[in-house]
């Protein structure tokens, strides 16, 4: 599968400049703040907006390329579009809503109604009208619009970002499960970082209009780009690692790089990919193995970088085996320690701060990483 | 019934009159609401203007240019009259005609309102999901304007039901086949001793004006609430 995007369009006061290519099946996110041009980029691919000059083109359907003056119109697109704002059709039930969308797919059904009302739980919903239904159900139902589509890909802009926080954590998992059971690409539009971590296999940064960086989540989350976006608070490593099983306290034994972490996992299966956040402001870097502390990881590695982080700390990544994870440690401490590229280092980080993702099966796996 | 026989047929010419008058302007009307709305073009005020007119000009001035376009002699009277047998002037279909073109601008007014508020964020959507555009007005933009349509189609009917003037200059005033309500109202005015058919007649379009306007209302209302606006 190849996914490859690129549009330009000069708009009143702000410019369009942005590419991404997806190298891979998976959950692409399209990152940045409100106003940077991601929906604007949503709405090329579905064909709602025209731009100056780009391209779409998945696999080897050529949706439009300005050069060769192809643009197909939205209606034969076939992308699955959920709006942040749902727009479900008011004069219709829940049940005519989603049959609207089945009716005029053009391919074979791959999802089937049965499916989507399974998947999404809508059942109970089928005979509602429209304004009946909570803001979380809302969005479920245009996701099972779209999927009913039989659309080749899914786009979702900000589905998310009317709903407040319980209504999100409600709607999340209906996405995991999409992402985890349907093997249909997705392009995810975000301003929140929480979501695309939890969800996004593949990453890309915008900044007005443009798309500053791109690549695998766990590659861009060492992203200095990354953390003039959400702040040096929300910046971490996030890691992939297989579930080794649960110790004697019920915590989750999780492989990472050489070493192992325990997470606070629920009910996760031996053998599943799990994905963790190390928050650097939450690792504590010692320079002698540790003893004698509640902390229940100890990861041993070797500093690869010291970088400024703006102020008075400093950012030190680590390499834990094949993997990199990254401290905010202050500009004394670092000092004091005498770290500096090679110094062999021990990161300590408590079970209770670290959280955790199941990522399924239909994931990429990291090593596919693109720039 | 209180309705004298020749009372009783100005009421059911002039439903007859009135039902012609909106099924002949309803499809134009939604397409010229449409047009005005969704289409940006050179002219476009103009086109505007000209819609609205009949609610400006002395009716009896429509009347006359209807009679001069549609009369036997006129360019489309001849021409319709040649291609179709069908003669307007004098005839009830005249009158409806007459109708039509006076209550056009009420007709177009509410619909454009109502196609106003059609979100057009709903019709992208039915595109992403692989309708058309024929599919898209059918399936959505038209059920979404819908109320104005209706309310339209009813306030139209109620003013064909009382046009007067473009009606008696265009058709005249021929009892069973141009004399609606307010045509058979006057002649009982000019006749010595009708007085009180005068006073029936006025009483009934009171009555019939006022359940098309209430109809309209109570209609809008009760689409506003099957939407949950």
């Amino acid at each position: 599968m190849m996914f490859s995007v690129s549009a330009r369009k000069q708009f009143a006061g702000f410019a369009l400049d942005a590419s991404f290519e997806l190298p891979a099946p998976g959950v692409v996110a399209l990152f940045g703040r409100s106003g940077c041009g991601k929906t604007s980029l949503v709405n090329v691919i579905a064909g709602l907006l025209q731009p100056d000059a780009g391209h779409v083109v998945l696999d080897d359907a050529v949706l439009l390329d300005t050069e060769r003056r192809i643009s197909m119109p939205p209606e034969r697109r076939r992308m699955g579009y959920v709006f942040q704002e749902s727009r479900l059709f008011p004069h219709l039930s829940v049940g005519a809503n989603l049959r609207y969308a089945l009716k005029r797919a053009t391919r074979p059904a791959f999802v089937n109604l049965g499916l989507v009302t399974d998947l999404l739980e809508l059942g109970a919903l089928m005979d509602r009208r429209t304004h009946q239904l909570s803001g979380g159900e809302r969005q479920r139902v245009a996701i099972g619009r779209a999927l009913l589509s039989q659309p080749r890909l899914l786009l979702l802009d900000e589905p998310l970002a009317s709903l407040d926080a319980s209504r999100r954590d409600e709607v999340l998992p209906y996405l995991e499960t999409l992402r985890d059971q349907l093997a249909i690409p997705m392009v995810y539009v975000s301003h929140n970082f929480d979501e695309v971590w939890r969800l996004a296999t593949y990453l890309v940064l915008m900044r007005s209009g443009k798309t500053i960086a791109q690549g695998a989540v766990g590659k861009m989350s060492l992203n200095p780009e990354l953390r003039a976006i959400i702040g040096a608070d929300a910046v971490g490593a996030i890691v992939e690692g297989t579930v080794l099983g649960a110790d004697p306290s019920g915590l989750m034994r999780v492989r990472v790089g050489h070493g192992e972490l325990k997470v606070q996992a629920g009910a996760a299966i031996k053998g599943a990919r799990l994905r963790v956040q190390l928050l650097a402001r939450d690792l504590i870097v010692a320079t002698q193995a540790p003893q004698y502390l509640s902390v229940r990881n100890v990861l041993a590695g070797s500093v690869t970088s010291v970088t400024d982080d703006e102020g008075d700390s400093d950012l030190i990544a680590i390499d834990i085996g094949g993997t990199t994870i990254m401290a905010r440690i202050t500009k004394a401490a670092t000092r004091d320690l005498r770290l500096s590229t090679g110094t062999a280092v021990w990161a300590l980080v408590k079970s209770v701060s670290l959280r955790s993702y199941s990522i399924g099966t239909k994931v990429a796996p990291e090593s596919q990483d693109a720039e | 019934m209180w309705l004298s026989a020749s009372e009783s047929e100005a009421l059911h010419l002039s439903l007859s009159v009135a039902t012609r008058s909106v099924l002949l302007s309803l499809p134009v009307a939604i397409l010229t609401a449409w047009i005005l709305t969704r289409r940006q073009f050179l002219g476009r005020t103009v086109f505007d203007a000209l819609v609205h007119l009949p609610l400006v000009l002395p009716p009896v001035m429509v009347g006359y240019l209807l009679l001069l376009l549609f009369g036997t002699r006129g360019p489309i009277g001849a021409w319709l009259e040649r291609a179709f047998g069908l003669e307007l002037i004098f005839t009830r279909n005249g009158a409806a005609l007459a109708t039509a073109v006076m209550s056009f601008p009420l007709m177009v007014r509410s619909m454009r309102i109502s196609l106003e508020n059609v979100d057009r964020g709903l019709e992208d959507a039915a595109r992403t999901l692989g309708a058309g555009a024929i599919d898209r007005f059918a399936t959505i933009t038209l059920p979404l304007m819908l109320p104005g349509v209706l309310a339209g189609a009813i306030t139209a009917f109620s003013a064909a039901l009382g046009e007067f003037g473009a009606v008696i200059t265009f058709v005249s005033n021929i009892p069973g086949e141009t004399r609606t309500l307010p045509l058979a109202l006057y002649s009982a005015l000019q006749t010595p001793g009708g007085d009180s058919s005068a006073a029936r007649l006025a009483c009934l379009s009171l009555i019939l004006g006022l359940a098309g306007l209430l109809l309209s209302e109570w209609f809008a209302r009760r689409v506003r609430r099957l939407l949950g606006r």
